[in-house]
C-alpha cells in the first residue's frame, strides 16, 4: 500500500524532475502506460518500463538522458514501437523516451536536396509531403504507415524499394544525436564528403544503442517520371526465384522485384482483391522506373527472362490505378495472413540470390518438421527472405515450436551464406545468434563502437551484441533495479 | 562451434600473413599506390610499411557482389569486372582498393556510380592488436549488429588496416556520353535531367554525364538542347589537383578568389580547386567521441600515427 501510494507521490525524485524539464503531462509512470511500453511490435516483452517521456525538442531530449544519467538510469528510445525485434522494449526499468511528439518536418531544402525532419515524422508522411515538389523518401518498409524516420535511422530500414535506390543509410546524410550523457552532435553533414569519421554511418542501425537521434536531414530523392509495374505468374517458387536472379545477372536492376508465395497471395486477394492470380505457385511483383524508353526496354527484358523461366503469364499494370492496388496487396500481406491463422511470427534473413530457390526449399522442409504454416512473401530483389510462421498462440507449447523453427531457419541462411537481419535488426531477438556469424574478436570491436559513444552503457542496454559481449549484464536488466517503484 | 568455424572468418593464408607481419607492436601504416599518400597528415616519422595482399577472389555478377584484397588496384579491379559489364562506385583516379577505401573520395560522376562508403558491404581488416576483424556482410541487405564497414571507409587507416572487401557492383550503363555546352546554367541542368551521372562546371562551361540506356541518353540529350547548344566531348575535363568539400547549394555562391580556377560537381558539392580549402576544426563535441572512438580501436596510436581525418591536430 505504501508502494502504490509512493508511486505517484513527491517521494520518486526522478519523476519529479523528469515532469520539471518537460512538463507533468508529458511524463507518463502510470501502471497501463508502462505495461503498454513493455512490448513493441515483437513477441517479446521487457517488463515494466520506468518513467516514459514525451519530449518535444532536442533540448528536452538532452534534459532527459542527463536525468537518467544522474539517476544511473538507462535510456530507450521509441517510435511508433513498429520493430520486430524487441529492439524498444524496456529491460531494467529504463527511461523510455517516445519520439511521438517530434513530428515536425523542420525544413525542404530544395537546393540541397535534403528534409531536416523530427524523429516522429510518420515514414509515410514524408512522403506525402514531399511528392508535390517532386520528391520522396525512398526507403518504403512495409509499415511505412505508421513506422517513425527515428525507428527507420535505429534500424536502418529497408522496403521494397530499396533494390534500386538502397536502404536508409544511403538516404540519410546527418543526424543530430542525443548522446547518453546528454551532450549533442551533429554526425555527417551535407557536404560532398563530411570530414572526420563517417559516425552518421555507425549510428544508423545502431537500434537505439548509441544515443537518440532528434534531427535528421534526409536525401529527397526526385520521382521517376515513368513507372513500369510488371506481375508474372509461376507454378514454382523456384522459378520465380531464379528470374529474380536472371534479371540481376542481365544487368537490369529493377527498383523492386517481390516474391509472395501461394497461401499469401490467396490471403491478399481475400482482403483487398488487387487482382493477383490465385492459382500460382508464386508471384513476382518487378518494377522498373526511370525515363520512358528505358523503363519499356527493361519491362519487356524482364518479362522474357520470366517466361524463359515458365511464367506462365506476365501482366503489365496499365494505370496508376492497377500499380497501387498491386502494391495495396503486398504491403497489406502481413495484416492478411491473420486470415490464415490468429498468430504469425516473421522473420528477417538474407541469402545470396543465386541460394534462394534451395533456402526456400529448407524453409518448407523446417516448417513441416515443426508442424507449422509457412508463407513467404520477401524481397526477392536483394535476398532478403521474410518467412513468416503461422501459429495459434493459445495451442500450448507453440511458441517453443515456433522459436526452434526460426534458429532453424536463421542457420540454413547463415549457412547460404546469408546474414541475420536484412532490415529488422537484431535487437533481443537475435542477439544470441550474432556468435553463428561473427568471431568473438568480430564482436569485441563492435562493442568498442558501442563504448565510445556509451562508455556507461546507458543507451537501450541489453540489445543487439550477445550477453558475452555486452557492456550491460543482461541478466540484472531483467531484475528490477533498486528505487523502483512497482 | 570454434571462431574458425564461422561464416566471417573464412581462412585466407594472404590475410593471415597481412596481420602476421602488421603484429601487435609499433606504429604501421598500409601503403598502396601513394596517389593521396598526403592526406590526413604525414606519418610520424618510422612508421613501418606494410602492403595489404592482392588479388580478386570472387565476382559473382547475379548477386552484384565482388570480394577483392585490399592491395589490387583500382585499374585491375575494373578491368577484370568490365569484362562481364559491371563497375564499382571506386573512383578511377589509380592507386589500390584499400587506398580507395581508406580514403573514401567518390568518384567524379558519384551521381550515377554512387558513393565509396555506401558501395563496401563486408569489411575484413588488421586491429591495433594483429587481429583479424570481420564487419558487415557478404549480402547487397544487412543490418547484422554494429556498421564496421561504414566507420572504416574514409578512417585513413586510423582504426584498422583494410585487407579485404566485399563490394556492391553495378552494371556498366549501356550507352554513356559526356557532353559540353558553353552558356547552359549548370543548376537548371542538374534541375533537368532526371539521373545525371555528373554535371560539372567551371564557371562558364558545363559539362553533362548521361548514362543509361541509348534511348533514354537521347531523350535527355534532346531536353537539353533548350538550354543551350551542346557537344559531345571524350570525357570529363581535367580537374584541379585540389578537392573541397562543401553542400550542393553552397556552389551558387562559390568564393572564386578562394578556389582559384576550379571544376565544381553540380549537385554534389565537392569542387576540384587550383588551391586548397582552408581547414576548419571540427566541433569539440564530435572531436571528443573521435577521440574516444581511436582510443577504442588504437589505444597505443599504433596505426597510421600522424594521420587524422579530421586533420593532424586532432588526438591532440
Amino acid at each position: 500500500m505504501v508502494r502504490q501510494l509512493r508511486r505517484h507521490g513527491p517521494a520518486d525524485p526522478l519523476v519529479e524532475e523528469l515532469a520539471a524539464a518537460l512538463s507533468g503531462d508529458r511524463v507518463r509512470y502510470d501502471s497501463a502506460q508502462r505495461s503498454l511500453m513493455a512490448h513493441d511490435a515483437s513477441v517479446f516483452s521487457g517488463g515494466l518500463s520506468g518513467p516514459i517521456c514525451y519530449p518535444t525538442s532536442t533540448a528536452e531530449v538532452q534534459s532527459v538522458a542527463r536525468i537518467a544519467a544522474a539517476h544511473g538510469r538507462a535510456i530507450v528510445p521509441r517510435g511508433a514501437g513498429t520493430g520486430l525485434a524487441g529492439g524498444a522494449i524496456p529491460l531494467g526499468a529504463p527511461v523510455v523516451v517516445v519520439t511521438t511528439m517530434m513530428t515536425r518536418i523542420l525544413e525542404v531544402d530544395l537546393d540541397n536536396r535534403v528534409a531536416w525532419v523530427e524523429p516522429g515524422v510518420i515514414n509515410l508522411d514524408l512522403s506525402r509531403q514531399l511528392r508535390p515538389l517532386g520528391f520522396h523518401f525512398a526507403p518504403d518498409p512495409s509499415s511505412q504507415q505508421a513506422c517513425t524516420l527515428g525507428g527507420n535511422v535505429a534500424t536502418n530500414s529497408g522496403g521494397p524499394h530499396c533494390l534500386a535506390y538502397g536502404v536508409t543509410s544511403q538516404h540519410v546524410l546527418a543526424i543530430d544525436v542525443v548522446l547518453p550523457d546528454g551532450d549533442v552532435v551533429t554526425l555527417g553533414g551535407l557536404e560532398a564528403e563530411p570530414a572526420g569519421y563517417d559516425l552518421r554511418g555507425a549510428f544508423i542501425g545502431s537500434e537505439g544503442t548509441l544515443g537518440i537521434a532528434t534531427r535528421i536531414a534526409v536525401r529527397m530523392t526526385p520521382n521517376p517520371p515513368w513507372v513500369r509495374t510488371l506481375l508474372l505468374a509461376f507454378d514454382f517458387i523456384e522459378a520465380a526465384a531464379n528470374t529474380v536472379s536472371g534479371v540481376i545477372a542481365a544487368g537490369i536492376v529493377p527498383a523492386a522485384m517481390e516474391v509472395m508465395d501461394r497461401p499469401i497471395v490467396e490471403a491478399v486477394e481475400n482482403f483487398v482483391h488487387a487482382g493477383y492470380p490465385t492459382t500460382a505457385a508464386a508471384v513476382l511483383l518487378a518494377e522498373v522506373d526511370g525515363l520512358e524508353g528505358g523503363t519499356a526496354i527493361d519491362a519487356e527484358r524482364i518479362a522474357a527472362i520470366g517466361r524463359m523461366h515458365g511464367a506462365t503469364s506476365v501482366r503489365v499494370a496499365a494505370d496508376e490505378a492497377e500499380r497501387e492496388r498491386l502494391w495495396k496487396g503486398r504491403k497489406t500481406a502481413f495484416g492478411a495472413v491473420a486470415q490464415i491463422a490468429p498468430s504469425y511470427y516473421l522473420h528477417d534473413a538474407v541469402v545470396p540470390r543465386r541460394a534462394l530457390a534451395e533456402v526456400l526449399r529448407s524453409v518448407y522442409e523446417i516448417a513441416e518438421e515443426h508442424d507449422l504454416l509457412v508463407v513467404n512473401v520477401f524481397h526477392a530483389g536483394d535476398g532478403n527472405l521474410h518467412p513468416l510462421l503461422l501459429f495459434d498462440a493459445r495451442q500450448s507449447g507453440v511458441m517453443d515450436r515456433v522459436h526452434a523453427a526460426g534458429g532453424e531457419i536463421m542457420r540454413v541462411c547463415l549457412d547460404a551464406g546469408g546474414v541475420l537481419s536484412g532490415e529488422h535488426g537484431i535487437g533481443v531477438e537475435k542477439q544470441e545468434y550474432m556468435s553463428w556469424m561473427f568471431t568473438s574478436d568480430d564482436l569485441d570491436h563492435q562493442n568498442r563502437l558501442r563504448r565510445a559513444f556509451d562508455p556507461s552503457c546507458r543507451a537501450n542496454p541489453g540489445k543487439v551484441l550477445p550477453a558475452s559481449h555486452s557492456c550491460a549484464d543482461i541478466q540484472a536488466l531483467r531484475r528490477i533495479p533498486t528505487g523502483v517503484w512497482l | 562451434m570454434s571462431d574458425a568455424a564461422r561464416p566471417s572468418a573464412g581462412r585466407d593464408g594472404a590475410l593471415e600473413d597481412f596481420a602476421t607481419e602488421i603484429g601487435d607492436s609499433g606504429a604501421v601504416a598500409v601503403e598502396g599506390g601513394r596517389t593521396r599518400w598526403g592526406l590526413g597528415g604525414a606519418l610520424a616519422p618510422g612508421t613501418r610499411l606494410v602492403r595489404a595482399p592482392a588479388g580478386i577472389l570472387e565476382h559473382h555478377p547475379e548477386e552484384m557482389t565482388v570480394r577483392v584484397r585490399c592491395g589490387t588496384t583500382v585499374a585491375e579491379l575494373h578491368g577484370e569486372l568490365g569484362a562481364r559489364r559491371q563497375l564499382t562506385a571506386l573512383p578511377g583516379r589509380g592507386g589500390t582498393v584499400g587506398g580507395a577505401l581508406a580514403v573514401g573520395e567518390n568518384d567524379v560522376s558519384v551521381l550515377g556510380r554512387g558513393r565509396v562508403r555506401d558501395a563496401v558491404l563486408q569489411v575484413r581488416y588488421v586491429s591495433a592488436e594483429g587481429r583479424l576483424i570481420t564487419g558487415g556482410g557478404p549480402t547487397v541487405k544487412n543490418v547484422t549488429g554494429f556498421d564496421l564497414p561504414r566507420l572504416l571507409v574514409g578512417s585513413l587507416g586510423t582504426l584498422g588496416l583494410i585487407g579485404e572487401v566485399i563490394l556492391r557492383t553495378n552494371p556498366v550503363p549501356p550507352a554513356s556520353t559526356w557532353l559540353q555546352c558553353p552558356e547552359a546554367d549548370p543548376f537548371a541542368v542538374a534541375a533537368l535531367v532526371y539521373k545525371a551521372s555528373a554535371v560539372l562546371w567551371d564557371g562558364g562551361r558545363t559539362w553533362v554525364h548521361l548514362e543509361g540506356h541509348a534511348t533514354d541518353v537521347a531523350a535527355n540529350r534532346a531536353a537539353l538542347a533548350a538550354l543551350g547548344p551542346w557537344t559531345e566531348v571524350a570525357e570529363a575535363p581535367e580537374l584541379p589537383p585540389h578537392r573541397w568539400s562543401l553542400q550542393p547549394a553552397q556552389l551558387r555562391t562559390l568564393d572564386r578568389a578562394a578556389t582559384g580556377p576550379f571544376v565544381a560537381s553540380v549537385a554534389v558539392g565537392t569542387v576540384f580547386a587550383t588551391r586548397p580549402q582552408a581547414s576548419s576544426e571540427l566541433p569539440a563535441g564530435l572531436q571528443a567521441l573521435s577521440g574516444r572512438l581511436k582510443k577504442e580501436f588504437d589505444p597505443n596510436g599504433r596505426l597510421s600515427p600522424g594521420r587524422s581525418p579530421m586533420g593532424v591536430t586532432a588526438w591532440t
